[in-house]
C-alpha cells in the first residue's frame, strides 16, 4: 500500500496500540498533525510542552503503558527535554516524537532548527533522527521495544519534515508493519538479560536462609516489572520488613504489618534505622540513590547485599553488593520463593527473627511519625490536610505530587495501599511535575480519582496545564499546599544556614489562586482553618464535570521530619522536636 | 606525557552499527559519566553494517566494570572485549616532522631504520617520517628523536585485535 510518512507515523502509533497522545503542533510537525484529524487516536492539546512530557509521564507510571508526546521543532523539543529527563531518572516509558527542518536543511541554523538528537542524547534511552520515510513504521517499533523492555525509559524520534510532508516526493513509502523477529534483528546490541541467573538465584535463597535482621529494600524497578503481589508473598513467607523508596510507594501496603514505610533523608525514622543496623538487605529492584544512603561510607555497615536488577549497570555503581542478580525483579522474586520452599521442604528452617521484629517494632512505638496539630486561629499543618485528604479519597484514589516539602509530606501521609496510586519525580526532581502528571493519569485511569498535591511554588510553574483539563474535561483535583515559601528550601535555609532567608519567599495571596484557578475554569476554594479542611474536600471529592483546585493556606514554620542532613549517614536521624530525648 | 601502556590504561575493543551518531553517543556517554578517552580510533569492520571503535580508556576517573557496563547499555553498541595488552596485537601510525639540518640528517635516517620506520617528505631542513608499529616502540623513536627537535607529531591512537590461538585447540 503506498502511503506517505506522515499518515505511516500516525498508523505505526496505532499499530503500536497507542490510544492516546499529549502534544502541541508548529511548523515542522504539520504534515504530522494532519492525518490526526483522522486517527482514532485521542490527541490532548497541551499548553505548553513540558506539560506533554509530564502528561505522558503520568499517563504512563498509571497504567504501565508508554505515554506519547508529539511536539514541534527547536523551542518545543528543548521545551520537552526536561520530561525526557524526569523520565530516564525515573525509569518511566515514553515516546516522545519531534518535528525536524527538512533533512536538506538542517546544519544551516534554519527556522526552530535544533539539534534535538545531539540535545537529548544523555536524557534518552534512546534517540533516532529518521532519515527516510521508509524507516519509519520500524524505527516506531523499535522506539516501542525499547521504552519498554528491559529497563524502561523514554525514547526520542526526531522527524524531518520532508518526509512525513505528502507533497514531498521523500515522504513516499510502501506501507509495511514488521515482525517482533525483524525488530529484535535490527537492533543487534539490545538484549536484556530478563532470567536470573540459577546459581546467583540458589545463592540468595541461602543468604535469606542466614539472616537474623534482613529488610527488603523494594524500589520503583519492582513497579516496572509488575511484581507487587510476588513482592508480598515474599515477605510474607520470610516475615521479612519492608521499606519502600519514594519511587515505589504504594508497591507493598502500608497498612500491612511487614510494611515499615520509607527510607532515606526524609524517611520513617524505622525504615532508615533497619536498614541501617540491618544484616542482609535485599534490594529488588532499587538503586541505592544518595538521597537513600545518606553518607555512602556509613551506610548499612554490617550489612550484605543481594541486589537484583534488570540494569547490569545499577550493581556495583554505588554499593557493591554480595550477591549481584540481573533480570527482571518478578521473575527473580519468583525464582526466590521456589528456592526458598525447596530448602524449606529439605528440612532447613528459616532464622527464627522474633527479636529483630520485635526491635523494629520497638522503633515504630517510639518514633512514628508525628506532628503537632495547630492551636485554634493558626495557619494549617500540611500534615493535616494530608490526613483528611487521604480519609476522605477512595483506596484506590491516585495521587501525583511536585517536588519539595508537600511531596515528602504526600510520601509519609497517604496511606498507599495499591501499586500504581502515586505519581511522582523521584530522581530528577521536577518542580511542576504534579498538575500536568495528574492530568496525564487521569486520562490513563479515568475511572479513579486523582488528586494532585501541590506547593504554591510548584503549582506556579505549569497551573495553566488546568486549560487543557477544562478544555479537555478531564476533572482533576489539586490540593496546594500554600505556605507562601519555597519550603523546602526555606527549611535547609533554616536549619543549616542560620535562618538566612535567602529569596525563598513567594506570597500567600499574589497569585490569587482562587481567582486564577476560577479563570481556568476550576471550581475553586480557600481553606483557612482546620475545620473547614474536611467540608472543602468533601465538596471537591463530589465535583466530577470539571477540575478542582483547593488553596490550603498552611504553616510557613512547618518542617519535613525525621530528617537525615545531608552529609551525615543515616546513624544520625533527626526525629520531630517532640520525639527527642530530653537532655 | 603519560605512557600510554600505563597499568590506569585499558584498551577497549568496541564493536557497534555503523550508523551516523554512533561515535557522538560513545564520546558523550564518556562525557556524561566523567571518563577520561586517552585514544580513540574508529573505522568500519570488513561488514560495513559495523564499525570497530578501540578506546584507550584512562580508568582512574572510573572502574573500568562500570565503563563497560554504561556503553553496553547504548543501543548501537554491540559487543565490548576488554583486551590486555599481553592477550592482544596493537599497532598505531605516527607521522613525525623533525628538524633535519644536513650535518644530522644521516644520524636520523640511521634511526629510522633501526625502527623500520619510513620517509615521507624531505624539505630542506627538516624531514617528515611514518611508522606504525606498538605504540610502545612509537614512543621510543619519539624520544630518541626529541633532542634533534620535533617540529609536529600525528598519532592515530591504537588499534588493536586479540591474539590468535597459536596451538591447535
Amino acid at each position: 500500500m503506498k502511503t506517505n510518512g506522515g499518515a505511516a507515523l500516525i498508523k505505526a502509533l496505532e499499530m503500536e496500540g497507542v490510544e492516546v497522545v499529549f502534544g502541541l503542533p508548529g511548523g515542522a510537525i504539520l504534515p504530522v498533525y494532519d492525518p490526526i484529524i483522522e486517527s482514532p487516536i485521542r490527541h490532548i492539546l497541551v499548553r505548553h510542552e513540558q506539560g506533554a512530557g509530564h502528561m505522558a509521564q503520568g499517563y504512563a507510571q498509571s497504567t504501565g503503558r508508554p505515554g506519547v508526546a508529539i511536539v514541534t521543532s527547536g523551542p518545543a523539543a528543548t521545551n520537552i527535554v526536561t520530561p525526557l529527563c524526569d523520565a530516564y531518572m525515573d525509569s518511566t516509558p515514553m515516546v516522545v516524537i519531534t518535528g525536524q527542518v527538512a533533512f536538506s536543511a538542517i546544519g544551516t541554523d534554519a527556522f526552530q532548527e535544533a539539534d534535538t538528537v545531539g540535545i537529548t542524547r544523555g536524557v534518552t534511552k534512546h534517540n533516532e533522527l529518521i532519515a527516510r520515510a521508509e524507516d519509519i513504521p520500524l524505527i516506531v517499533r523499535q522506539a516501542f521495544h525499547i521504552a519498554t523492555t528491559g529497563r524502561p525509559g523514554p525514547v526520542l524520534l526526531d522527524v524531518p519534515k520532508n518526509i512525513v510532508d505528502p507533497t514531498n516526493p521523500d515522504s513516499a513509502l510502501d506501507w509495511y508493519w514488521p515482525t517482533d523477529e525483524e525488530v529484535a534483528a535490527s537492533l543487534p546490541g539490545y538484549k536484556p538479560t530478563i532470567k536470573g541467573h540459577p546459581r546467583k538465584i540458589k545463592q540468595a535463597a541461602k543468604f535469606i536462609m542466614e539472616a537474623d535482621r534482613p529488610v527488603i529494600y523494594a524500589g520503583g524497578g519492582i513497579l516496572k516489572a509488575r511484581a507487587a503481589e510476588e513482592l508480598r508473598e515474599l515477605a510474607e513467607m520470610t516475615n521479612t520488613p519492608v521499606v519502600t523508596t519514594l519511587m515505589a510507594r504504594g508497591a507493598f501496603p502500608d497498612d500491612h504489618p511487614l510494611c515499615l514505610g520509607m527510607p532515606g533523608m526524609h524517611g520513617n525514622y524505622t525504615a532508615v534505622t533497619a536498614m541501617q543496623r540491618s544484616d542482609l538487605l535485599i534490594a529488588l529492584g532499587s538503586r541505592f540513590d544518595d538521597r537513600i544512603t545518606g553518607r555512602l561510607d556509613g551506610f548499612a555497615p554490617g550489612a550484605k547485599v543481594i541486589h537484583v536488577d534488570i540494569d547490569p549497570a545499577e550493581l556495583g555503581k554505588v554499593r557493591v553488593p554480595d550477591v549481584p542478580i540481573v533480570g527482571d525483579a518478578r521473575l527473580i522474586i519468583v525464582e526466590i520463593i521456589r528456592e526458598l520452599r525447596k530448602l524449606r521442604d529439605g528440612g532447613s528452617e528459616l532464622p527464627d527473627i522474633t527479636d529483630w521484629r520485635s526491635t523494629v517494632s520497638g522503633w515504630q512505638e517510639k518514633y512514628p511519625l508525628t506532628y503537632e496539630q495547630s492551636e485554634p486561629g493558626a495557619l494549617l499543618k500540611p500534615q493535616y490536610v494530608l490526613e483528611q485528604l487521604r480519609e476522605r479519597a477512595p483506596q484506590d484514589c491516585i495521587v501525583a505530587s511536585g517536588v519539595g516539602q508537600h511531596q515528602m509530606w504526600t510520601s509519609q501521609y497517604w496511606e498507599f495501599r495499591h501499586p500504581y496510586t502515586w505519581i511522582n519525580s523521584g530522581g530528577l526532581g521536577t518542580m511542576g511535575f504534579a498538575v500536568p502528571a495528574a492530568i496525564g493519569a487521569k486520562v490513563g485511569r479515568p475511572d479513579r480519582m486523582v488528586w494532585a498535591v501541590d506547593g504554591d511554588g510548584c503549582f506556579q510553574m505549569t497551573a495553566q496545564e488546568l486549560v487543557t483539563a477544562t478544555t479537555e474535561r478531564i476533572p482533576v483535583k489539586v490540593a496546594i499546599l500554600n505556605n507562601a515559601y519555597l519550603g523546602m528550601v526555606r527549611q535547609w535555609q533554616e536549619m543549616f544556614y542560620e535562618e538566612r532567608y535567602s529569596e525563598v519567599y513567594l506570597s500567600p495571596d499574589l497569585p490569587d489562586y482562587v481567582k486564577w484557578a476560577e479563570a481556568m475554569g476550576c471550581m475553586a476554594l480557600r481553606v483557612e482553618s482546620p475545620e473547614e479542611v474536611g467540608p472543602a474536600i468533601d465538596k471537591a471529592n463530589a465535583v466530577n464535570d470539571r477540575p478542582v483546585v483547593l488553596e490550603f493556606r498552611t504553616d510557613a514554620s512547618e518542617k519535613v521530619f525525621p530528617m537525615v542532613p545531608s552529609g551525615l549517614t543515616n546513624d544520625h536521624v533527626m526525629v520531630d522536636p517532640s520525639q527527642e530525648d530530653p537532655k | 606525557m603519560s605512557h600510554p601502556t600505563h597499568p590506569r590504561h585499558h584498551v577497549l575493543s568496541v564493536l557497534v552499527q555503523n550508523r551516523s551518531g554512533v561515535l557522538a553517543r560513545v564520546a558523550s556517554l564518556f562525557a556524561r559519566r566523567g571518563y577520561n578517552i586517552y585514544s580513540l580510533a574508529v573505522a568500519p569492520t570488513d561488514d560495513e553494517s559495523l564499525s570497530r571503535i578501540t578506546i584507550v580508556v584512562d580508568v582512574e576517573t572510573a572502574p573500568l566494570e562500570q565503563v563497560v557496563k554504561q556503553l553496553h547499555k547504548l543501543i548501537n553498541v554491540i559487543k565490548i572485549s576488554e583486551l590486555d595488552p599481553l592477550d592482544s596485537v596493537e599497532r598505531e601510525l605516527m607521522l613525525l616532522t623533525v628538524k633535519a639540518p644536513a650535518g644530522k640528517r644521516s644520524e636520523i635516517l640511521e634511526l629510522l631504520g633501526l625502527f623500520e620506520g619510513n620517509v615521507l617528505d624531505v624539505g630542506h631542513d627538516e624531514i617528515t617520517v611514518s611508522m606504525d608499529d606498538d605504540p610502545e616502540r612509537l614512543d621510543d623513536l619519539e624520544n630518541l628523536l626529541m633532542p634533534y627537535g620535533i617540529i609536529d607529531v600525528q598519532r592515530t591512537g591504537r588499534v588493536a585485535l586479540p591474539r590468535l590461538e597459536h596451538t591447535r585447540p
